[in-house]
């Protein structure tokens, strides 16, 4: 048996506008394997947002089962998601998401905080801050930063809690190519220094070809002119 | 997330928005200061009272004509308005009976009435009582110069009086020298043979415009009522302060069994200085929650303005929410986040107008005494600690609603929102 860390099975997210009914999931199954390297393609509005909210434990599918890292996560409260966004799951946004209250070590050590880690948390913010090669920028704000540089703090803070997957939609998206991909390689060598899973929201063929397997969804389902690896049928 | 951690972000992020917090501030700082102020004003009046009520003699009762419901002095109807007899000396005298009422030490019986005084072309309307030697030592009253009414102006029916210094400086533009001046009352001679020293303003309002003649001259020639013998007032001095219900009962008994009046129906009232120091505790009572509360209404508006901007706050910070939220932050931890700054709003606010109204109080009482007042605010500890938990109340109360509106946003909206 495979070592899956996430395993979906027909789920189906609906979302309800007053009258109107709008499926943005209907009945999508696949797993991914721990340390896999995967991209979601699709057209917009083909529900590659929604798919990553429900696998990143932000939202609840409507139906359908999904485990991640053996839990089951479809029946939790909001409580138990929270806690298992903070230990299993690492963001990275579009449009980076960081407080510019603080400065990047502060947020780094955001999860450090909400998982009740106060011993030696400044040391692991800082260790990550220097995975993505930040080191010097640590108590720098996110508005003294560049694009390219405040990713990477978003990037650090994603990693700090040693999440089984960290889950990016479109990371690059506000960035130019060069720092683009910059920020690609970086998340590609996380997974092979650390084995984290990576999933990865895309709309550029090219950082979908990096990856080592591609899912095309289309209008709320598995595209089905393409393979379970991305390949197209001919 | 620990409480002290919050604490932290909680100044971090009022600390990034200093006008906004500030003004904040400034709503729960003038509503706590209003409240210290108001309760000070309100139980300094309440000292002033208690402390005249007090001046005015010690172990004092007053016994007038008239039952207390009943209102039934001269001239009042009331249930047992027909047959009341008045006080007259003998009454007096009976209560002096140290056999009849041992609590009692000293009585003085009174004439009291206004009249006119006059003194080379000056003139004023003053309270003038025919008064014995015992009234002085009963009211505790002190000369400035001169000399009190004695047995002997009593005996003689004299025309001596003892001038109020407010009186004095009134006929004579001064209060001192004035004694063996002659000065008319009602168009009668009379020597000046004593002035009062000061008292300032009292329960009964100033008693220093008070002139004071020998009863028998008064009952003679300037006061006179209907029946023989009659008095207005009959002011007893109980041997002690414990003494004084005791003496109550003992007058009480006397007086009822000299005018044959019936248990419950009586035509006298004895007043002691306690029933006048409730009175008088129960208007400035209901007088400091008045202000108080008003006071308190714009600490209520100081509350409201707090969730004004913790909504406002909540409102713009969604995003932040909702990354707190992805990030794995629980529900509770963001409602601790939010109550947090609401409760340090309040909190600091209370503080500062606690200071503030401490000073409002402080001024209200220096200007008191510049304009002679006898005056002073008092800052009770109760009055800070109302205000004080009243404003943190406020504070967790307005922010409760701002606060779990916060902590219920869904993550996935609230990190789409704009
Ligand atoms: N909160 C919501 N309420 C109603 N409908 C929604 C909501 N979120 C998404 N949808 C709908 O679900 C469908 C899928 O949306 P989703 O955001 O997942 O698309 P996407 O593939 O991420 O598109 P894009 O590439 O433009 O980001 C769309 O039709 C969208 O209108
Ligand atoms: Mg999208």
């Amino acid at each position: 048996m495979a070592d899956w860390v996430v395993q979906a099975k027909d789920l189906v997210k609906t979302y309800k506008m007053g009258e109107i009914e709008v499926q943005a999931l209907r009945g999508v199954s696949f797993n991914i394997k721990r340390g896999e390297v995967v991209s979601i393609m699709g057209p917009s509005g083909s529900g590659k947002s929604t798919m990553m909210n429900t696998l990143g434990c932000l939202d609840r599918p409507t139906s359908g089962e999904y485990i991640l890292d053996g839990e089951s996560v479809a029946e939790m409260n909001d409580d138990q998601l929270a806690s298992v966004r903070n230990r299993k799951i690492g963001f990275v946004f579009q449009s980076f998401n960081l407080l510019s209250r603080l400065t990047a070590v502060g947020n780094v050590e955001l999860p450090l905080r909400y998982a009740g880690i106060s011993e030696g948390r400044r040391a692991k913010a800082q260790s990550a801050l220097e995975a993505v090669g930040l080191k010097e920028r640590m108590l720098h704000r996110p508005y003294e930063l560049s694009g390219g540089q405040q990713q990477r703090v978003a990037i650090a803070r994603s990693l700090v809690n040693d999440p089984a997957i960290i889950m990016a939609d479109e990371p690059t998206g506000n960035l130019d190519s060069k720092v683009g991909k910059e920020i690609m390689s970086l998340l590609l060598n996380l997974n092979k220094e650390r084995g984290t899973t990576l999933i990865i929201v895309t709309h550029d063929p090219n950082i979908a070809e990096q990856t080592q397997r591609v899912i095309r969804l289309r209008d709320g389902e598995l595209d089905p002119e393409y393979d379970e690896n991305g390949k197209k049928i001919k | 997330m620990t409480f002290a951690q919050a604490l932290l972000e909680a100044l971090e992020s009022l600390n990034g928005n200093k006008m906004r917090s500030g003004l904040t501030v400034l709503g729960i700082v003038i509503g706590v200061a209003a409240v210290i102020a108001m309760l000070a004003v309100g139980n300094g009046a309440q000292a002033s009272i208690t402390g005249s009520i007090s001046s005015i003699g010690t172990n004092l009762l007053f016994v007038f004509r008239g039952s207390p419901e009943g209102q039934g002095g001269p001239g009042g109807s009331g249930r047992s308005g027909n047959n009341i007899k008045p006080l007259t000396l003998s009454d007096a005298n009976a209560i002096a009976d140290p056999f009849a009422a041992p609590s009692v030490e000293k009585v003085a019986a009174t004439l009291e009435s206004n009249a006119l005084l006059t003194f080379a072309g000056e003139n004023t309307t003053a309270s003038i009582s025919g008064v014995s030697p015992e009234y002085f030592e009963v009211r505790n009253i002190q000369l400035a110069e001169g000399e009190f009414i004695n047995a002997e102006h009593l005996l003689g029916r004299m025309s001596v009086v003892v001038l109020g210094p407010e009186a004095a400086i009134t006929l004579f533009g001064h209060a001192d020298g004035v004694v063996g001046e002659t000065i008319r009352i009602e168009g009668q001679p009379f020597r000046v043979i004593g002035v009062l020293v000061a008292r300032g303003g009292g329960a009964f309002g100033s008693e220093d415009n008070s002139s004071y003649i020998p009863f028998t001259t008064a009952q003679s020639r300037l006061i006179r009522r209907g029946a023989r013998d009659q008095v207005d007032v009959i002011y007893v001095q109980a041997i002690s302060a414990e003494a004084v219900p005791q003496a109550q009962e003992e007058i009480s008994n006397i007086i009822r069994q000299r005018h044959r009046t019936p248990v419950g129906l009586d035509d006298f009232t004895v007043f002691t200085q306690a029933d006048f120091l409730s009175i008088f505790e129960s208007i400035t009572g209901v007088l400091t929650i008045f202000l108080g509360g008003i006071a308190g209404i714009s600490l209520l508006v100081g509350g409201i303005g707090i969730m004004n901007i913790m909504l406002v706050s909540v409102t713009e910070r969604t995003r932040e929410i909702g990354l707190r939220k992805a990030l794995g932050a629980r529900k509770k931890d963001i409602l601790l986040q939010f109550l947090t700054e609401s409760s340090l709003l309040s909190l600091l606010g209370g503080i500062i107008g606690i200071m503030f109204g401490w000073l409002i109080a402080y001024i209200v009482g220096q200007v008191a005494i510049a304009s002679g007042t006898n005056f002073v605010p008092i800052v009770g500890s109760d009055a800070i600690i109302l205000s004080t938990s009243f404003s943190a109340i406020i504070g967790l109360f307005f922010g409760i609603y701002p606060a779990s509106r916060a902590a219920n946003l869904e993550p996935v909206e609230a990190l789409r929102y704009e």
